[in-house]
């Protein structure tokens, strides 16, 4: 990495009521890139985030944000940081403008530089013509853009985003990544938290893959698809609801295979003659793919539901 | 647990301050009808109607003798009122203090924001009050505007302990024991309706642990054109309640959100 490390976590630990959440998780961000932490809901990516805004006492382990402790920095350290939280907090009472101008008071800023930065960052998000709209008349997706708009009213070194595009229809998350490149571009730097692997593939210069309070890899993307994932991908789906393939005669053709179900889920350089065998079979239907992300999330994590933690 | 520097405010509680003032000043004309309608018809319901048959009480007419009662009760209610159901509104279901928080914001800053808050709206309140009692003669002499400070260190007692349950609270439904246990009899027996020494004296010494009872006795003699006895004390004890009150409620806070 040419950049030195903006944000740095050395072996955080937290637990909660005996039950451990971060189990020494490590990483860092270089400054102006983006870092996607990815996983599983409970796997520790939210209270990562709290952890770094100061928000979450760690048992464990130190924060830095450029160079200093969190413990040195203090609440001085958020003013470096911007934050769009999973839940929207939006201030309902306010009109688009008045929220922007609120959370602008909040850093201390003067009247004119904020209203300077609000016209800006509205222009940038897209929501200019809404400025005197309250907020119950934006749609799901234009109030996740005037969250994003807020955490960048003091200017942050630092964007922390935490699972920014959930909900939200394709559109309005194309417009999301298109600014947050455009942010990572002018030398923000980005952490975000996602269980959408695309949105970590389209954004990320570094993705970490957190599960049950650690970070089980961390590589580019593609780096990690090339490690974890040879070749290329193809799902056998079995019409019937039989097992797909009992007899094994794809064992000899890939290098890995899983079943789902009634998918059998082949990985390898050439699944030719898996796809030539089962193609004309009208029992079966096939889908051939490039891997990606998604397959060495699951087969990292499992595919067991985690729905009993939150 | 954090360090107690922690829980002494900073500039930023004015921000906080400002925000809240900013959304009642949206809301001006219902917030207002209220302030001044519901004093309206307890003075006239009671100071006339009632007053008819109860006569003068302490040496002046009862709608006076009442009006005072019912600054001080009212600045109870409204900041308990605003401390309780609003201030939990914004940190449980708004999430605001979690917003504020992802600012520079600290816990004692948004705290004191916000029981600066139910002492201004107490303010608002009481001035409401005085203004349409000043109309009826029941608000009178040269010592009224030393009323409010007086008024405002109220608010901060009342809000102070209203926080205290906020930061408590897991529903709005906890707050009603508040309201039954602690501003109800707070209301009826700390000598907003009658004076004092009509009570037995075991409740007289519980109504003297009372922060109202406190507020009325400096009020009621500043509003009617005198200067109130044992000044220091009852003002002490106002103090006391806000600075306990307010020490627990930011202990009990950054356990809620700072975990």
């Amino acid at each position: 990495m040419l950049n030195p490390a903006f944000l740095d976590l050395q072996q955080l630990q937290k637990q909660y009521g005996g039950h451990p959440v971060l189990r020494g998780v490590t990483f860092s961000v270089a400054a102006g890139s983006c870092f996607a932490l990815v996983g599983p809901n409970g796997a520790g990516k939210s209270t990562t985030v709290r952890a770094i805004q100061g928000l979450t006492p760690v048992d464990g382990g130190e924060i830095c944000i450029a160079g200093q402790t969190l413990s040195a920095l203090g609440t001085a350290g958020r003013a470096k940081i911007g934050v769009v939280p999973q839940m929207d907090n939006l201030d309902p009472d306010f009109t688009v403008e008045e929220n922007l101008w609120t959370y602008g008071r909040y850093f201390r800023l003067s009247k004119v530089k904020i209203r300077q930065r609000s016209a800006e960052l509205l222009d940038f998000m897209a929501l200019s013509s809404y400025a005197r709209q309250p907020i119950t008349a934006l749609s799901g997706g234009m109030q996740r853009r005037l969250t994003i708009a807020r955490a960048l009213i003091n200017a942050p070194q630092l964007l922390l985003l935490d699972e920014p595009t959930t909900g939200l229809d394709p559109q309005a998350r194309h417009l999301i990544w298109q600014r947050l490149r455009d942010l990572r571009r002018q030398g923000t730097t980005l952490l975000l938290t996602t269980h959408y692997m695309d949105e970590a593939e389209r954004l990320a210069d570094q993705v970490g893959i957190i599960d049950q309070g650690r970070i089980l890899v961390q590589d580019t993307p593609q780096g990690l698809i090339s490690a974890h994932i040879p070749g290329e991908v193809l799902e056998l789906r079995r019409l019937d609801g039989h097992t797909p393939d009992s007899e094994n005669w794809h064992q000899p053709h890939v290098a890995v295979s899983e079943r789902v179900g009634d998918t059998l889920i082949c990985y390898g350089q050439d699944l030719q003659p898996v796809m030539t065998h089962f193609a004309h079979d009208p029992a079966y239907r096939w889908l051939q793919r490039p891997a990606s992300l998604e397959d060495v999330f699951l087969r990292l994590t499992g595919r067991q539901l985690r729905e009993a933690e939150q | 647990m954090s360090n107690w520097q922690e829980a002494i405010p900073g500039p930023g509680a004015f921000a906080v301050l400002q925000r809240n003032f900013a959304v009642w000043r949206k809301l001006l004309i219902p917030s207002m009808l209220g302030n001044f309608g519901d004093p309206l018809l307890y003075l006239l319901a009671l100071g006339y109607g009632l007053g008819h048959f109860v006569g003068p009480m302490d040496g002046m007419p009862y709608i006076t003798f009442i009006a005072s009662g019912i600054v001080a009760s009212s600045v109870m209610n409204t900041a308990s009122f605003e401390g309780l159901y609003s201030a939990f509104t914004r940190m449980n279901a708004q999430h605001t203090y979690a917003a504020m928080l992802a600012t520079p914001l600290r816990v004692s800053d948004i705290l004191a924001g916000e029981v600066l808050w139910t002492a201004v709206k107490g303010l608002i309140s009481a001035l409401a009050i005085i203004i349409v009692a000043y109309f009826f003669g029941a608000i009178q002499g040269p010592w009224v505007w030393l009323s409010i400070p007086v008024i405002l260190l109220a608010g901060l007692s009342f809000g102070s302990l209203a926080l205290v349950m906020t930061a408590l609270a897991r529903s709005y439904d906890f707050f009603m024991y508040y309201f039954t246990l602690a501003v109800t009899p707070m209301f009826l027996f700390c000598g907003v309706f009658y004076p004092l020494h009509s009570l037995p004296l075991f409740a007289q010494d519980i109504a003297q642990a009372l922060p109202l009872t406190h507020a009325v006795a400096l009020l009621r003699p500043l509003l009617t054109g005198h200067l109130p006895q044992q000044v220091g004390y009852h003002l002490a004890v106002l103090l006391l309640y806000t600075l306990l009150a307010y020490a627990v409620a930011w202990y009990l806070l950054v356990r809620r959100l700072l975990r």
